[in-house]
């Protein structure tokens, strides 16, 4: 029995959490092929074809599923998941919408943002904001899951030849349209991606000063923004850019908080970082308890100055 | 139209919890426990659609323990009109919380279900999507504006990178995320006329749903420790350091 994989993508991209999602099915069992739905995605079925330890893909292309929405993917997803143990999907905003959906059609209880593979049916997972780790073991026969794309290496995207196999395409639910959409252009890395992320919290005072200072010194050192919930809340910062337990989970090589006192569903989004560097007015703020480096100091001082040094 | 809000009791989010030492879970005895933040939000904005007309009547579903009465009453303060308690002491998974939501929904037929989009103690962000593919109706996850108008929901969404706005056919369900609104504080007025409102007491069985786990949690442990680094007097050593770690110009 092997592993289904559902393939994100942005655009004329693969997602880089689905790469990680590869690595994990790999994990479950050797034999995963992939599935890839949407609509003029040929492009993108041939690259995902190339991912290193892939069988075969699967391609679903149809207008139907564009938008990639929930009552047109699942039922693809059903229709397809019969020959195999287990479904599998990054845990971003796509996948945490479709998986579920699939999960309850399967009769299967999903097992969310996975970090470990302990065996095929045996997975670790963060509860409470990750103020601990689950090890738990599924009793179902499909088993529907997400994956913490922090958690696990990339598959390589070189170094396979799969063939690709098209897949009659479901009808269209008729639940739901898509109206719009409004992606932040930012030009800046991908802040679930980026190896360098500065985050700003409420002391920026003003989105002015968040600009200047926060993206300022990010874009100095080519590293994508990252923001506080008080910080997006006060909207000095779009809602994408929020990191935390609500918000997007990063592990860079260097996390920046900058006047960030590192409430528990913050820290739940970043202490998984390799290293951490902190900047804080007040010597006790949590945040110094995970940093690995820490300057106490007042953040309008530090900032312009610490700019000038890169 | 009618609505129907599922809450849970959740520990507060400002508490950290702990772990019990021989690794069975997580230690909740004398701990604060509160109405789930994402639920807060989607019964406010029940409520605010009920100010607008949009909504006449406001049903919150729990499933748990006898004490999420607490939960229901604070639910029925912001402004819910009525209550179902599906009381069990068993540890419920979303399948099946979204199983019994879903008989609650074929007896009182409401028009839209809104739920949060996840509850912080699992962290699951599953049951509002089951609970549509339960259905067979269209979902709108993590929701951070909804908008009624001739027999549908338009809803904008918070995803990856941005917004997206979908428009989905009643009946639906959607789920609240953090920026939908601003829940209210209750008054004490509202906290006493909450007290007189309804709660109707169920069990699991009476909807001839089966409970039973499909999760077997072997162990709950504690996250590793990050050791407090050191801190440094002056931003030369700072940046110093951030270089030695490879961020550079």
């Amino acid at each position: 029995m092997s592993v289904l994989v559902l393939v994100d993508y942005n655009g004329d991209s693969l997602d880089e959490g689905s790469l990680s999602a590869i690595t994990a099915a790999l994990q479950i069992d050797s034999e995963v092929d992939l599935l890839i739905a949407g609509e003029n995605i040929r492009g993108l079925a041939e690259a995902t074809a190339k991912i290193k330890g892939v069988h075969k893909v699967l391609l679903a292309d149809s207008p139907v599923y564009a938008h990639a929405l929930a009552e047109n993917i699942a039922p693809l997803v059903v229709k397809l998941a019969g020959s195999y143990q287990a479904v599998v999907a990054s845990a971003n905003s796509n996948g945490k919408n479709i998986a579920p959906r699939v999960a309850a059609l399967l009769d299967s209880q999903q097992i969310s943002e996975i970090i470990t593979v302990v065996s095929p049916d045996t997975f670790r997972r963060p509860i409470y904001a990750g103020n601990a780790i689950a090890t738990v073991q599924s009793a179902d026969e499909k088993k529907v899951i997400t994956v913490r794309a922090t958690a696990f290496e990339k598959a390589a995207a070189e170094g396979g030849d799969a063939p690709i196999e098209a897949v009659d395409a479901t009808e269209d639910a008729g639940l739901s349209r898509f109206v719009s959409v409004d992606l932040q252009q930012s030009g800046r890395a991908d802040l679930s991606t980026a190896p360098i992320v500065v985050s700003g919290g409420r002391a920026l005072g003003s989105p002015e000063k968040f600009h200047a200072l926060i993206e300022g010194f990010a874009d100095r050192v080519h590293a994508a923004v990252g923001a506080s919930r008080a910080a997006v809340d006060a909207e000095y910062a779009p809602n994408d850019c929020q990191v935390g337990q609500t918000g997007k989970i990063v592990a860079p090589e260097v996390y920046i908080a900058v006047g960030i006192s590192g409430a528990i569903q913050h820290l739940a989004g970043m202490k998984d970082s390799r290293k951490i560097a902190a900047i804080n007015i007040d010597p006790e703020a949590p945040i110094f308890q995970i940093a690995d480096i820490g300057l106490v100091g007042d953040l309008f001082e530090v900032m312009p100055e610490l700019i000038e040094k890169f | 139209m009618k609505v129907i809000v599922p809450v849970k009791r959740v520990i507060d989010y400002n508490l950290r919890p702990r772990v019990k030492t021989d690794g069975s879970g997580i230690d909740l005895s004398n701990l604060k426990m509160s109405l789930n933040p994402f639920d807060e939000i989607a019964v406010e904005e029940a409520v605010r659609m009920k100010e607008k007309g949009i909504v006449k009547e406001i049903i919150l579903v729990s499933v748990g323990v006898a004490k999420a009465q607490d939960q229901l009453r604070t639910g029925m303060a912001i402004g819910a009109d009525r209550s179902i308690l599906i009381e069990t002491d068993e540890n419920v998974e979303p399948l099946h919380v979204a199983k019994l939501l879903k008989a609650v929904v074929d007896q009182e037929k409401p028009d839209l279900v809104i739920a949060g989009k996840q509850a912080i103690d699992d962290d699951s962000n599953q049951t509002g999507q089951m609970l549509a593919a339960l259905l067979g109706w269209s979902q709108g996850c993590f929701a951070s504006k909804l908008t009624v108008a001739d027999n549908k929901i338009e809803v904008t969404r918070e995803i990856d990178g941005g917004l997206e706005t979908i428009s989905l056919n009643l009946p639906a369900v959607v789920t609240s995320d953090l920026r939908l609104n601003e829940p209210r504080f209750v008054s004490l007025p509202n906290i006493i006329k909450a007290r007189k409102k309804p709660i109707e007491t169920k069990k699991p069985e009476d909807f001839g749903v089966d409970i039973t786990p499909r999760l077997k949690t072997l162990k709950v442990e504690e996250p590793p420790v990050r050791q407090a680094g050191e801190k440094v007097e002056s931003v030369e050593e700072f940046a110093a350091k951030l270089k030695e770690w490879g961020v550079v110009a």
